[in-house]
């Protein structure tokens, strides 16, 4: 049996690892869950925002956490772009085209990756790196503490956007009544354009708060993709509480399980949840009944 | 993923970029030889490393002639990619089989390299393994396979054999023990046998934790390491979570008397030196390593170095591997398998910088092959054991 004081510290390490995990699958929750576009590029779109923030922390000495107003907009307008360039165009409205394409999207990138920065793991220092907060008897890694209030400041700002914006407003319109959001006058690719951008700009949220944390190669975003499509379903399709108090879960479980079972077998916890959810509550812990 | 055309394209780049020049006379044949590593997918670092040595090492063969009893002719490489599996490896094989190669030089990782041996026997081709620790891998009477280095079961008993040494030579202040291995062939056969070992030298294995490539996070398991609070951690694992692992007990605050790794990772290796000098600093490794004592190890090292790459002991085991095949097909006068293989098993090759001596096979694995113990110390790696090539004393335990 294990120490309170170990109990504690895997709890603890559970929800904030479960907060980063939250912050993916806001992103991914909007891309998903709103607008039905099953994602497979959002694992290399995580990787290509950590990136971002390694090459800005090495080449630019910018900070992780200041590099947040540079690689937040960018992320998105690389989503507002792929979805209006690319995904739209290449789609033709079909969604099992739309799954190609992104699919095609995620191998395109990882191998562009894999191209310029091989396939070495990069890792960036700073300050803060190895510095830890003793809360009650446990230790926490400070970028892990910064991360938790950060993804949810973000999720807040989400839920807000969604609820009290115009641009909210038509996302919930288009998700539900795609033509009629368009007779409205809804400029109906324009919102699939600013769900996917603002969907990658979590990812670019995320990646700051990581990165200080954790590592960068080609294959990173491998890792959480499956994470993130689990939260979703096990939150509610398209609920951004769900995806949060999800992420959360599955952190907590994953840490737990990995306590109890050992690593290997941790990740079992997730996917019992996961199954036992899909029997009987199959609309997810947040989703209205269909 | 690597499809049939970037397979071609990319050995047609490699060939022409290795197509040794020649000067009059006829253009003598090249001998293809199949470079197949895992250059993508969980273990792309390590593989990429090994085809880096390769590449040298033809790179230095053709510039000094080439096969010379075949006329100086150049050796090609065609490259392979195991995309980090078992399967691709295989199925590679059968690629690089169609485009006739004479022999195979890979693959790094154990469970690749018992998959693509064992698809290289049906055509009887030749395979040189480079690294590939798991002795299963030439345990099977494959008359194709060959591996250079050491297998993990001597490994294991050299490391425990050292281990008793240095904490005899301390007064015994290690009596626990936590290993923390991968969870393919290769990191749980060397904690099967570690714990097997153990035991028998008077050390308690508390725990054994397996954990998966990747491993996002290794909190959980340094909290069971802090509750256990083992006198020394053994780590079994590659590059990506060697380094998370190590970083997390560094954040933990967790300070065992040794990290004494074996086949570790990142133990000795120079890049997770410069990149985390205060973890790194005195863990000490059972891994593969050059002879420190030889002036052409060196030469090696800085001509990797100028390259912006990281000496490996991936970068070294293949380069020497690609060498010792080359040797043997020019004993062999002949580019055919058969001949290769019969050239392969009667090797005596020991113009290498290994400490190994001459090659000596049998039932394909070379005899003399031994690993070395490692220890960083003050931002470098040096050998402390055998005293044979000790470059400093050891350090142990780390604290008292």
């Amino acid at each position: 049996m294990f120490d309170v004081s170990i109990l504690f510290a895997s709890l603890l390490n559970g929800i904030t690892t479960g907060a980063v995990y939250a912050l993916i699958a806001l992103g991914l929750t909007l891309i998903y869950g709103v607008l039905h576009i099953i994602n497979f590029a959002h694992g290399a779109s995580l990787m290509v925002a950590l990136y971002g923030v390694y090459f800005l922390k090495e080449h630019a000495g910018i900070d992780p956490y200041l590099a947040f107003p540079v690689v937040v907009p960018a992320m998105f307008a690389l989503g507002y772009g792929l979805q209006r360039g690319i995904i739209n165009r290449a789609s033709h409205g079909k969604d099992e085209n739309i799954l190609l394409v992104t699919l095609g999207l995620s191998i395109i990138l990882e191998n562009l990756a894999l191209l310029f920065f091989k396939s070495d793991t990069r890792t960036i220092e700073t300050a803060y790196t190895l510095t830890t907060v003793t809360l009650g008897p446990a230790m926490i890694a400070l970028p892990k503490l910064v991360a938790f209030v950060g993804a949810l400041v973000v999720s807040a700002l989400l839920v807000w956007m969604m609820r009290s914006t115009d641009l909210g407003t038509a996302i919930r319109a288009v998700a539900k009544e795609k033509q009629g959001a368009c007779l409205m006058g809804i400029d109906v690719d324009h919102v699939y354009a600013m769900c996917f951008g603002l969907g990658l700009a979590c990812l670019g949220a995320a990646a700051c708060f990581l990165l200080p944390a954790y590592y960068v190669n080609p294959m990173v975003g491998s890792g959480f993709v499956l994470v993130a499509f689990t939260i979703v379903v096990l939150g509610g399709m398209g609920s951004f509480e769900g995806a949060f108090v999800g992420g959360l879960l599955i952190g907590v479980v994953e840490s737990l399980g990995g306590l109890y079972l050992g690593e290997s077998l941790g990740q079992v916890g997730i996917f019992v949840i996961f199954i036992a959810v899909l029997l009987f509550r199959p609309q997810g812990l947040f989703g209205a009944r269909a | 993923m690597t499809s049939r055309r970037q397979f071609i394209e990319h050995s047609t780049v490699a060939a022409s970029a290795l197509a040794f020049p020649l000067i009059g006379g006829a253009q003598p044949k090249t001998v293809k030889i199949g470079v197949l590593h895992p250059v993508t997918g969980a273990l792309a670092y390590s593989g990429q490393q090994c085809r880096e040595g390769a590449l040298m090492a033809i790179e230095d063969i053709n510039k000094s002639g080439g096969i010379k009893s075949l006329g100086g002719a150049p050796i090609e490489a065609l490259l392979a990619d195991a995309q980090s599996t078992p399967q691709a490896g295989a199925a590679e094989i059968e690629k690089l089989n169609e485009a006739g190669v004479s022999a195979v030089v890979g693959a790094f990782a154990s469970a690749i390299c018992l998959a693509t041996t064992q698809a290289a026997a049906k055509y009887n081709l030749p395979h040189v393994v480079d690294v590939g620790v798991a002795d299963q891998i030439v345990e099977r009477g494959l008359k194709n396979t060959f591996r250079f280095g050491p297998g993990y079961k001597k490994c294991a008993e050299i490391a425990v054999a050292n281990l008793h040494v240095l904490n005899t030579a301390a007064g015994k202040p290690a009596r626990s023990v936590m290993i923390i291995h991968e969870e393919s062939l290769f990191g749980t056969g060397t904690a099967n046998l570690l714990s097997r070992e153990l035991p028998g030298y008077g050390y308690d294995v508390k725990e054994v934790i397996k954990h998966a490539n990747p491993t996002r996070d290794f909190n959980n398991i340094v909290l069971r390491m802090k509750q256990i609070n083992p006198d020394i951690v053994i780590p079994a694992n590659y590059y990506n979570e060697y380094a998370l692992l190590v970083r997390t007990m560094q954040q933990q605050k967790v300070t065992p008397k040794a990290i004494y790794s074996v086949l570790g990772g990142a133990a000795s290796s120079y890049k997770f030196v410069k990149e985390f000098p205060d973890a790194a600093n005195g863990i000490i490794d059972c891994n593969h390593w050059f002879n420190p004592k030889d002036k052409r190890s060196l030469e090696l090292k800085k001509r990797v170095e100028a390259k912006g790459l990281f000496f490996s002991y991936e970068l070294f085991m293949t380069y020497t591997s690609m060498r010792l095949l080359a040797d043997a097909i020019d004993r062999a006068k002949s580019t055919d398998r058969a001949a290769i293989i019969d050239a392969l098993s009667k090797s005596t090759f020991s113009d290498h910088i290994m400490p190994y001596g001459p090659t000596q096979f049998v039932n394909g694995q070379n005899m003399g092959a031994q690993p070395l113990m490692t220890q960083v110390v003050k931002g470098d790696i040096k050998v402390i054991i055998p005293r044979d090539y000790r470059e400093v004393e050891p350090i142990f335990p780390l604290k008292a």
